[in-house]
Order: structure tokens, then sequence, then C-alpha cells
């Protein structure tokens, strides 16, 4: 491999990323071009930016191992990222989102919120649960990155976490939203690129799209008997109904993910940041295109990984990996690409992490500044962008602590367990803030406490892969998990938290007292 | 079909397909829809702007 060369391409897209970064440090004056980009923001723009922020090394390289793993089952995700992630949430939520936002001049997510239920609780409830929650998905797409960069550039994983952490908070804090969002759109173009070459080698090596798949189909066999007995079928399977392999499919991968992402507040924020429905309507085509492009290669290759491997040291993805689902694409990316492309996917990736952990943090510094420190303190102005800069340092600073801590296998589950959280505590509220005008304050708050504290319960004392390692159940109750019945040990917060916070949400409005005539009057303008 | 046996995997394959055709074609069909409502906002955002530098004004003493 040539190093030096390698150094040059990263050192150029590097000097590009700050040079965007300055650009929007200088076009930006106030607090709304730092929070929302000056609501005037590009379709292209937008659109990469919100599909680049969505689709990080976690999604390319986490999810994607993943499906080596389960196999094409996966799909049924890059189904719900296009379907719900872009076409519902541009079009039902996205869209009303931005007039609302407008209506109300609210810069972030808990603000929107909080305005829309004329309650501060909503707002720094809900920053706070950005600012705790966020951390974990934040580490692993750190955690991400730095492992790339410490098997590619051959440096300490430690000192890798360290750079690189402190390239993305020199753009966030100095650039605000235009820096970050300039960014993504140029990490965007780069991530298309490297998959659209991605998936062309894969299909030609395999001998075409069908025999590849037939390759694939031949293979049921293999699957080893260890996860065969837990219902895996074979990689152009679904796992059998019902089976602990079935439930984790389809509650935490398919569903967690697929619909957390309506309510992730990193993505919600984009919307407030175009100033009409048209730039809305562009970005749906930009964002299907581009959303396609990224899961649903990577879980196609990911899958396909496994004739690869076979075909050529006759041994599956997994195994080869030595049992690190989080591995097996870059195994595969390094024995199976041309060199020229394993560089090109190296900077795809470095591309993929930047344009996720720069909006991660630039929210959670938002969380502090205006949700938090604004909303509790009265003050406006400059001495809130100070605190969201002090913020942002703060979020690195914990991220990249978490980073050094975490285990291996982490990074789907971390994703997941946010995504999941988002859901529960912000979807019911969201939903109901947009659509329903009988939505009261103490319906939302309480829908958003019990979305938050299931979901926290349910890791805790019920969902074993996360109840099992953090002990706190074992410690009270001397068992991993409350019920060890099946299939209540697999079942995700999402399948409970989710019905049951939006029950609450409603349940609770209608017999509270509704928001005033005006209020809603001033929130609903121009909507129907 | 396409290789694989199982109808809930090719379906999916299709559908992924499917569901960004249908973003392309919402995206051509609404090209150019939607702007209309962009004179009144920008009215909107300047009265904003006077109460934004009013209050900074009066905040930091400018």
């Amino acid at each position: 491999m040539n190093l030096l060369l390698l150094n040059i391409i990263i050192l150029i897209y590097l000097l590009a990323t700050l040079y965007l970064g300055y650009r929007g440090w200088k076009s930006t004056k106030d607090s709304e071009g730092y929070l929302v980009a000056g609501r005037k923001t590009h379709p292209y723009i937008m659109a990469m930016s919100y599909g680049a922020t969505f689709i990080s090394t976690s999604a390319i390289v986490g999810f994607g191992g993943t499906a080596g793993l389960f196999g094409m089952g996966l799909l049924w995700l890059t189904f719900l990222n296009i379907f719900v992630g872009i076409f519902l949430a541009f079009i039902v939520y996205g869209k009303r989102t931005r007039k609302m936002g407008h209506n109300l001049n609210a810069m972030t997510f808990p603000e929107l919120l909080g305005k829309r239920f004329d309650s501060k609780f909503v707002q720094y409830f809900s920053g706070i649960v950005i600012f705790l929650g966020m951390p974990l998905y934040a580490s692993v797409v750190l955690i991400g990155a730095a492992r790339f960069m410490e098997t590619t550039l051959a440096i300490d994983f430690d000192v890798a976490l360290l750079i690189y952490s402190l390239i993305i908070a020199a753009y966030v804090v100095w650039g605000g939203l235009r820096g970050v969002m300039y960014t993504d759109a140029m990490q965007g173009t780069i991530m298309f690129v490297g998959m659209a070459f991605l998936l062309i080698v894969t299909y030609a090596h395999l001998g075409g799209i069908t025999s590849a798949h037939q390759a694939l189909t031949g293979m049921a066999n293999l699957i080893p008997e260890k996860l065969a007995a837990q219902g895996h079928m074979g990689w152009t399977s679904m796992p059998i109904m019902g089976s602990s392999w079935w439930w984790t499919l389809v509650s935490t991968i398919v569903m967690g993910v697929g619909i957390g992402v309506l309510a992730m507040p990193q993505l919600v924020v984009r919307f407030m940041t175009v100033k009409s429905n048209r730039e809305l309507n562009r970005g749906v085509l930009i964002g299907g295109v581009f959303i396609l492009m990224m899961t649903g290669v990577a879980f196609v290759v990911g899958a396909l990984s496994n004739v690869y491997f076979y075909q050529t040291q006759g041994n599956i993805s997994i195994n080869i990996a030595k049992g690190n689902a989080d591995s097996i694409i870059p195994v595969y990316i390094n024995a199976a690409m041309p060199e020229w492309f394993v560089y090109l996917f190296m900077l795809t990736l470095l591309a993929a992490a930047m344009s996720t952990s720069s909006s991660q943090f630039h929210v959670q510094g938002s969380a502090i500044g205006r949700d938090i420190y604004e909303t509790l303190t009265q003050k406006k102005g400059s001495g809130s962008i100070l605190v969201t800069r002090i913020g942002i340092l703060v979020a690195v600073l914990i991220a990249v602590t978490l980073g050094y801590i975490l285990p291996e296998n982490i990074i789907a589950r971390g994703t997941a367990i946010f995504f999941g959280l988002c859901a529960a505590a912000f979807l019911p509220m969201y939903t109901c803030a947009l659509y329903w005008r009988g939505a009261t304050s103490f319906g939302a708050i309480a829908g958003m406490i019990t979305g938050t504290l299931v979901t926290v319960f349910w890791y805790m004392f019920i969902h074993k892969a996360e109840a099992a390692p953090l002990g706190i159940c074992k410690m009270l109750f001397g068992r991993d998990v409350l019920i060890a019945q099946m299939p209540w040990p697999v079942v995700d917060p999402i399948v409970v938290a989710l019905p049951l916070a939006f029950l609450v949400t409603v349940a609770v409005s209608l017999v509270t007292k509704k928001l005033s005539y005006r209020h809603l009057e001033d929130s609903f303008r121009g909507l129907r | 079909m396409l290789g694989i046996d199982d109808p809930w995997i090719w379906g999916v394959y299709v559908l992924c397909i499917l569901s960004a055709l249908l973003c392309v074609i919402y995206g051509i069909i609404n090209w150019n829809r939607g702007g209309e409502l962009e004179a009144l906002e920008i009215k909107e955002e300047a009265a904003w702007e006077a109460v934004e530098e009013e209050m900074q004004e009066k905040e930091l003493g400018l």
C-alpha cells in the first residue's frame, strides 16, 4: 500500500473540508445562521446533507457487516430507509416541520416541540435526552472512523481518535450548521461515487446479479449450526418467524432504526433550513437515490461477501473476520477490491463518519446552548452561541472518552439504541405536534416521559443484549433479565415503548386543558 | 427470481428499487411546486430580524 499517496489524498480532502467550514463561518453572523443555516439552503446541499448525516460509517461498516452475518433480510431496513426515512420524512413530516418551525421561529428540534406545546419543560427535557443519549451514537461513529485510520494510515488508535475529533470540533465550533452542511454535501458526493463503484465491482466479480445471488442462495447449508439453531435460514432467506434471530432482525434492526429516523433531532433540524416546500420536493428525488446507493449497496455487498470469501478462501465472512461483524466490510474491501479503490473507499468512510459526527456534535451543542441554557436562564443572543460552542466541545470530549471505553461489536447496536430512544421519546409528540390540534402540553410531556422511561427500563431489565452486560438487573434481582420466557429477552424496546407512548400522549391530551385558540392559530398558520 | 428463492427477499430487493423510483418520480413531478409561500415568509423574516437586532442591541449594549 502506498502510504504517501493515501496521505496526500486525505490531506487534500481535509483541506477542502476545512475550507468549506471556513466558508460557513464567514457567512454566519447570528444565531439563526449558526443554528439553521439562515433558512435559505440549496436543495442539493440540504438533501445530500440529510443523506450523509443519516448514513454514517455505522450504516456502511456496522450494518453492512451485520448483513454479512444476517444476509439480505436487512434490505427491509433499506426499504424503510427510503420509504420512511426519505419519502414520508420529507413529505409527511418535513413540509409541516418547515412551516411550523417558521411560524414559531424555532431553531432546534426541542425548541420546535417546546414552542408548539408552549412548554419550557418539553424543550429542556428533550435537550437533556439528546445530550445524554447522543454520546453513545456519536462515539460508535468515532470508533468506526478511528479504527479505519488506525489500520490504513498505520497510526495508533488513540492518536487517530484524537486527530479526527479535533478536525471535526474545529469546523463545527466555528462554522455552525452552514459549515456542517457545506462539508456534508461534499462528503455525500464522495460517498455516492465510492458506493457505486463498490456495487458494480462486486457484481462484476461474481458474474452478474442473478448468478451472484444464486451462488449465495446455494450456500444456505454453510450457516454455522449455532446460528441455524437460532433461526438463521441462509443469506437469501428470512429467518424462521418468531425465532430469536427473527426478532433481532425485525424489531431491533429493521423497525428500531427504520422508524427511529423520523424523530432524529439532527435530521429534523434540516427541514428548517430550507426556504420553501419546493426544496423539499427536489430533495426527495436526490435523497431517495442517495439512500438506495448507501444502505442498499452496503447490505447487498455485505451479504455477497460470503460468496467471495467462500470461492476464494473456502470460508464464510464472519469466520474470515474472526467473529467481529464490524470487520467484515473492511476485510472484504481489502481482499476483493483493486488498490486504488481501497483508497477511494477509505475516503468514502472518512466522509461518511465526518458528516455524521459533525451534525451529532452540532445538535448536542445546540441542545445545551439553545434548549437548556437559554430556556432555563432566559438569556438570548451571543451568550448562548458561546455556550453552544462550549457544549460542542464537551460533547466531543464525552464521545472521545466513551470511544476508549466501549467494547467490540458495538457499532450497529449503539446506533440502534439511540434511534430507538429517539423514536419512543419524541415521535409520538412530534407527530401530534404537526397533525393534531387537540394534543396538549400535559399529553406531550406524559408521552415523552413514558417513552423515555419505558425504553430505559426495557434496556436495563428486559432486553438481554443490554441488560446482561449492564448487570443492574442481576445486582437487584439476581438474574440477567426479569422475564426469561421467549421471545421477551429479544423483543426490542421500541415495540412496546413507542405504541405505549403514543397511547399515553393521546389519552392524557383528551382529559387535559387544550392550548389556547390563538396559540394554535399561530402554530398552524398556512397549514391545513 | 434474481437468483433468490425466498419471495420475502427478492420482493424487498425489488421494493427498494421501486421506492427509490417513487422518490425520483415524485421529485420530477413536483420539481417547481411549493415555492409559492416564499414572498410572505421573507416578509416574516425581515420582521424577526428587526426583533433579533433590537434584542442583541439591548443585551450587548451595542
